[in-house]
């Protein structure tokens, strides 16, 4: 039995443990958010936080979360209000949507290690997520945006939940 | 009245629904957008049924159906844009309802970048329609004319200054005949509150909590899932299978063979074996541990670079004339100095973030479809004949598009996900792994060109001879074609811009050893790739400015008519009247776009503009690109600029992303490796050896202007694409004085 939380609640886990977390969360939680691009983290359409770091689920096995708090893009905020998620809205970032979720988890664990990165550190940060629609330089703008807004704001993470109380 | 459609019946029809429901239908007869005729259907029963263009309920809320697929382009925010406008409708009750596959709505194939040409007249007519009835029903209520009512975002007001709500008139609506088309007054341009504004599209809040549906997202019906091994050669069969390991995986219910198609490929599928598991992991698993053995057939053979030598070879002799005026062929024979190229590209595959994905569940009579497809209706005819039913008996929904690109055109993986449903009498979702839409695409056409222009005294070009050779689309709909179809060359050969009184343009046959399909733009991206390309080359042999050269080449403001030149035109299907090949839009979007980068300035060492415009999908498209090549040759793309002219426009916004998102996959042309075969296999797998831009690889700022203009729509999707290889590598000539003539450019500028 391997036991974590995800977006906050505690799940147990007892079938192969090298099944990805990426089709435990769609196939048995139908949390559809992180999506399938490339099953080999090349794309990063899977992206979810690991105790608060952008992870690719599509490779992550099980095992590998056992005691870890995950967290995907239906958890990154309790309003879809997370900073980053309102700098999408405000560019106006996505086309077809597919890869944003992995994208905004990204760009959210960026910011969390880095709050004022410079034009190359985001393009460092985010070559990692492939879009083919091309919302590249939208991404980078709400990117910068995200992280004015963030400067000096607490906001809801669900990995630190608890630890404050 | 209609500059766009020639109408053949002049009224909307209109029906009262029990529930006390306003509904008004629209028509296309078959795929032609110039007959329409009120019809109504049945009224929607609720959203999830509807089947209409537009209900307005007794709660005032306007259901908006949107019958084309949504794959990033908006359509679902713009249809209703261009509907809640004329009906003036308040935006906060607008509800947009997905249109399944229904041949009622004429055609759904949303591909080609015709959606809002097809059908922004219609729906504007139809939303004015409606705001008739609104008003109508007040001046009935009120016993007043119907000129002392207006309509205003769900209000009529007399000219007293009392008012009614729209949801206060849907019953009294219900008992009035709709008005005479020619009745109806549109909105005057000026009136406008929603088109051609950059209203935040309405999916947009969904995407970013993750709660958009896309195909593998449906939960319902709870399907079993399977991964199909599929022959590795077109052509190929399976020889033998052993499936003992693969049953033996935790999870795997079933395994079954899927036949091999018949005949040209159509969107059948390719056949093989699938994995019928209860989650997606087993599944995968369960196809790793498959053996199988395959018969190859004919197309066992085919090698890029052989092919790539005969389609060299093809070009580099006189082949079927496609367009001719003068006498190139004696002036080229006699010039003692001329400009000769060879450009080649290969195959591409299409690749968006979605792999194709589709569930089906089987009944005897009927088959029920989850897809994400471009176009319900290829489903409803591909899973009928797979399945032995009629196609009316398909029941295609259409899901969110995780990107298209013309791959979910074709939807052989909803037919794999039926076939499998009805063998197993359970749902069953197909799940396309990356690896299988690299290697299972219906493939971008690798192609040659051949072309060769003498200039005259004053530089300008006095002959010109292009030759085209690439594998046909045709060949996917007639087994063994060799020869284009005239759509093909229509997409920027046929059409060549060169103001010349001597050309000559040919098409050499090739074969298709692979599934050709059509990508964003289609034969438009290698044939404005050698293009723009040699009129930028001769421009360096004029000694001339690229840009300035470039309007010379193309000629003065004027209406081109190439079918004058015997040559074959269909103009995407659309009037000459009404969207001519006008060159003075042509040029109107390179002098903005050279304008907009600063065309001219001085650069530093390393850098360099280049240019490119092309007319693609009846929409005008000039790129300008800036780059830096370091001395070891490593590329940076510093910026891009573009200038748009698609006629009118509906969402601004949506242009603009379009043409920045255009740019960007045009880029894959250049930057990509190019899906190659040997021994008839695909030899990429992923996103590792089938490289596409990254945001390290995109410039971080693509500015786009869109040129105001009252001409009719044209397409927006597609046109920003094929502009973009070519003005690429002018800038890079511009910024090293290497020259691509293939693509990819891959380490050609490191030699």
């Amino acid at each position: 039995m391997i036991t974590f939380t995800v977006n906050g609640e505690t799940r147990e886990f007892s079938g192969d443990p090298t099944t990805p977390i990426l089709w435990y969360l769609r196939d048995e939680l139908q949390l559809t958010g992180s999506k399938f691009g490339c099953g080999m983290a090349q794309c990063g359409a899977c992206t979810v936080h690991v105790n608060g770091v952008a992870q690719r689920s599509c490779v992550l096995p099980v095992s590998a979360v056992s005691g870890s708090k995950i967290t995907t893009i239906e958890g990154l905020s309790k309003d879809g209000d997370h900073p980053v998620q309102q700098a999408w809205i405000e560019h106006k970032v996505p086309q077809c949507g597919y890869c944003q979720c992995g994208q905004m988890m990204q760009a959210a664990s960026l910011l969390a290690s880095n709050p004022t990165p410079s034009d190359e550190e985001i393009v460092q940060g985010m070559s990692g997520n492939i879009c083919r629609c091309g919302t590249y330089p939208r991404i980078h703008k709400a990117i910068k945006s995200a992280a004015k807004t963030m400067a000096g704001v607490e906001y809801f993470i669900p990995e630190t939940e608890g630890e404050k109380a | 009245m209609s500059q766009y459609f020639d109408l053949t019946r002049r009224s909307f029809l209109k029906s009262s629904a029990a529930a006390g429901v306003l509904v008004l239908g629209t028509y296309f007869a078959g795929a032609a957008p110039r007959v329409m005729a009120g019809v109504l259907a049945k009224p929607s029963e609720s959203a999830k049924t509807a089947n209409l263009f537009v209900a307005l309920r007794p709660d005032g809320i306007v259901e908006i159906t949107c019958h084309r697929s949504e794959m990033g382009q908006q359509i679902r925010t713009a249809l209703a844009q261009i509907v809640a406008d004329e009906m003036e409708a308040s935006w906060d009750k607008i509800v947009v309802i997905q249109g399944k596959g229904d041949l009622k709505y004429g055609d759904q194939n949303t591909d080609g970048s015709r959606s809002i040409r097809y059908n922004m007249q219609r729906l504007r007519e139809m939303g004015a329609s409606v705001r008739y009835l609104m008003r109508q029903a007040a001046a009935t209520r009120w016993n007043v004319p119907i000129d002392s009512c207006s309509a205003q975002q769900h209000l009529v007001t007399h000219s007293s200054g009392k008012t009614l709500t729209y949801a206060e008139l849907v019953n009294d609506a219900l008992s009035i005949t709709p008005p005479e088309l020619d009745k109806i007054l549109l909105k005057k341009r000026s009136e406008w509150r929603y088109i051609n504004t950059a209203m935040e599209h309405i999916d947009l809040k969904d995407i970013v909590k993750g709660k958009a549906i896309f195909a593998a997202d449906v939960l319902e019906p709870k399907a079993l899932i399977a991964v199909i091994v599929r022959p590795p050669v077109v052509g190929g069969k399976v020889k033998r299978f052993d499936a003992k390991a693969a049953k033996a995986i935790k999870g795997v219910v079933d395994v079954i063979e899927i036949p091999a198609p018949k005949g040209a490929p159509l969107f059948q599928p390719k056949g093989g074996i699938a994995i019928v598991a209860n989650n997606t992991w087993a599944a995968i698993q369960g196809r790793r541990a498959l053996s199988v053995t395959w018969d190859d057939g004919k197309n066992g053979d085919y090698n890029s670079e052989a092919f790539k030598a005969s389609l060299l070879a093809t070009v580099s002799s006189p082949q079927s004339s496609v367009r001719e005026i003068g006498d190139a062929a004696t002036i080229l024979a006699k010039a003692s100095d001329k400009l000769v190229a060879d450009y080649y590209a290969p195959h591409l595959a299409q690749a968006p973030m979605e792999p194709p994905c589709a569930t089906a569940m089987y009944y005897k009579d009927r088959v029920d479809v989850w897809a994400a497809t471009q176009n319900p209706q290829a489903d409803m005819a591909t899973v009928g004949a797979m399945v032995g039913l009629p196609k009316e008996k398909i029941n295609v929904q259409v899901t969110m598009l995780g990107g298209g690109f013309g791959r979910k055109s074709k939807p052989d993986f909803s037919a794999e996900a039926a076939y499998l449903s009805m063998k197993t009498g359970q749902a069953i979702r197909v799940q396309w792994t990356r690896e299988d839409d690299i290697q299972h695409s219906f493939y971008h056409a690798v192609s040659a060109q051949h072309i060769e222009a003498s200039l005259d005294k004053n530089g300008a070009i006095e002959a010109y001879l292009h030759r085209t050779a690439f594998s046909p689309i045709a060949s996917t709909f007639q087994e063994g074609a060799t020869a284009p179809g005239s759509f093909e060359l229509r997409l920027g050969f046929t059409d060549n811009p060169i103001n010349t009184p001597n050309m000559k343009l040919e098409n050499g046959e090739a074969p298709a050893k692979a599934r050709i399909g059509w990508m964003r733009s289609v034969s438009n991206i290698f044939h404005a790739f050698a293009i723009q390309s040699f009129i930028a080359e001769a421009a360096h042999k004029a000694g001339r400015d690229q840009k300035d050269y470039l309007l010379e080449t193309i000629g003065p403001a004027r209406i081109v008519d190439v079918t004058e030149q015997n040559a074959q035109y269909d103009n995407y299907g659309a009037d000459k009247a009404t969207y001519p090949l006008d060159i003075g839009r042509l040029r109107h979007v390179i002098e903005k776009a050279a304008d907009m980068s600063g065309w001219g300035r001085k650069l530093p060492k390393g850098r360099g503009l280049g240019i490119a415009a092309h007319r693609s999908f009846l929409t005008y498209v000039a790129t300008v690109v800036e780059v830096e090549v370091s001395d070891s040759g490593e590329l940076k793309i510093i910026k891009s600029w573009a200038s748009i002219d698609a006629g009118t426009v509906v969402n601004t916004d949506t242009v603009i992303n379009q043409v920045q998102g255009g740019s960007i996959y045009g880029m894959t042309a250049a930057i990509s490796e190019g899906i190659t075969f040997d021994k008839g296999r695909v030899q990429q797998s992923n996103f590792h050896d089938y490289r596409v831009p990254r945001m390290s690889d995109s410039p971080l700022e693509i500015e786009v202007e869109i040129i105001p203009s009252e001409a009719p729509p044209a397409g927006v999707g597609e046109p920003a694409t094929p502009v973009y290889a070519p003005a690429l590598c002018n800038a890079i000539f511009a910024a090293c004085g290497k020259r691509i003539r293939q693509l990819p450019i891959g380490d050609q500028l490191k030699a």
